[in-house]
């Protein structure tokens, strides 16, 4: 350092000093002159951390009065950090900042309200969709258990009928089961079982082979029993009628004997397995009729 | 010595009592905690360098967080409270870095 400053810091240490004693002239004058009045002097490069030691060793007035500042700074300080801390910042917030602030949740909140209407929208969107393939799905599931059941591939029960053909005579041909199939499909006859082993489907057959009846290829024993599965009475009287399947069957043609029962539960367990199409592909449908 | 031990007492004081601020006081807080800090940068230069006195440490200390909240309070009865709050942070802030750059020139020679 220069020697220009140190000389006015000494010129106005001394004056400091010289007015403390003069307002105050016994209290700290006398400690804090002498010892003062050297530190200045010695240069203060390498004496400055031994002037901050003597003075932590002998304290004066002005330290006491620096204690107490810092004492006030040091309450101060720790009030505006618990301030701070307690989160309770508004409360010490300017005006403006808090309109800012109002303002700025205000935005805020309308946008997340935006978020929200779009994101329910999303949902009803996605759940209404779930509906419909729900029910698209229960449609489809009951549509295929009735074409099963058309189809012969799914057991079925219900009211209906059984006729029991006794024929002696093994005259009861083909012709004839037919004619009582058809007669039994016309009186609304849903399922059609024959033997308790043949089920009765579109593709059916039924043939001669000497005086064996064959359905499907496969050889019925008598006596016949034709199950259907309908409206009991109407099935009857179809079966019934003049010149129907029970008078052909009971006429001296043939000269059988037949009994019919309406049953309140026929069940059809025999199924028919379709053989797999070799040449028909499924084609793309229009809507399912209902 | 007497000094820390002072400021140790008032961290202390502050912790134990809790004190609290008017609520009127309280945006000047802040303000005034930093203006007192640029005084005691100040103060320590000043008694480094060999001119400290403790009235003008007193009265500069005083005079400086009155100041200070003083400015703060007129911005904001015109309305410009946080500019105002904002300038002085940083005038108070250039102050106290000097203080600090005097201070160490002085006790490190660097």
């Amino acid at each position: 350092m220069p020697d220009a400053p140190r000389a006015t810091s000494r010129r106005l240490a001394a004056l400091a000093r010289a007015r403390a004693r003069i307002v105050e002239p016994g209290s700290d004058g006398t400690p804090g002159g002498p010892s003062s009045e050297e530190r200045p002097v010695p240069p203060p490069r390498p004496g400055v951390w031994r002037r901050i030691g003597l003075a932590a060793l002998r304290p004066g007035r002005s330290q006491v009065v620096a204690a107490v500042v810092l004492c006030l700074l040091g309450m101060a300080g720790v009030m505006q950090v618990r301030t701070n801390d307690s989160g309770d910042a508004y409360r010490t917030a300017r005006r403006e900042d808090l309109v800012q602030i109002l303002d700025g949740l205000g935005v805020e909140s309308r946008r997340l309200e935006a978020e929200v209407a779009e994101l329910q929208s999303t949902k009803a969107r996605l759940q209404s969709g779930a509906d419909t393939q729900r029910v698209a799905r229960e449609d489809a599931s009951r549509r295929v258990q009735e074409l099963g059941i058309l189809a012969g591939t799914a057991p079925a029960h219900g009211p209906g009928i059984r006729i029991r053909i006794s024929d002696p005579q093994e005259k009861v041909d083909a012709n004839v089961l037919l004619d009582a199939v058809e007669e039994l499909r016309d009186a609304g006859a849903e399922v059609i079982e024959v033997n308790d082993s043949s089920r009765v489907v579109a593709s059916t057959w039924f043939g001669n082979d000497g005086t064996t009846l064959l359905v499907d290829g496969v050889p019925l024993e008598r006596p016949l029993v034709i199950e259907a599965i309908g409206d009991p009475h109407s099935l009857e009287e179809a079966a019934r009628f003049r010149g129907g399947i029970v008078s052909e069957i009971t006429g001296p043609k043939i000269g059988g004997d037949v009994t019919i029962a309406q049953l309140g539960d026929v069940v059809v367990t025999s199924l028919h397995a379709p053989p797999a199409s070799q040449y028909a592909r499924p084609a793309a449908a229009g809507p399912t009729p209902r | 010595m007497i000094p820390l031990i002072g400021l140790v007492v008032g961290i202390v004081l502050g912790l134990l009592l809790e004190p609290t601020l008017p609520t009127v006081l309280q945006p000047y807080l802040p303000i005034a905690i930093v203006a007192a800090l640029d005084a005691l940068f100040g103060a320590f230069r000043a008694y480094l360098e060999g001119t400290f006195t403790d009235r003008v440490f007193v009265v500069s200390f005083v005079s400086n967080v009155l100041i200070a909240a003083l400015i703060v309070w007129v911005g904001d009865q015109i309305g410009v409270g946080s500019q105002l709050s904002t300038g002085v942070v940083v005038v108070l802030g250039i102050r106290i870095f000097t203080n600090v750059a005097a201070i160490r020139r002085v006790l490190f020679h660097a």
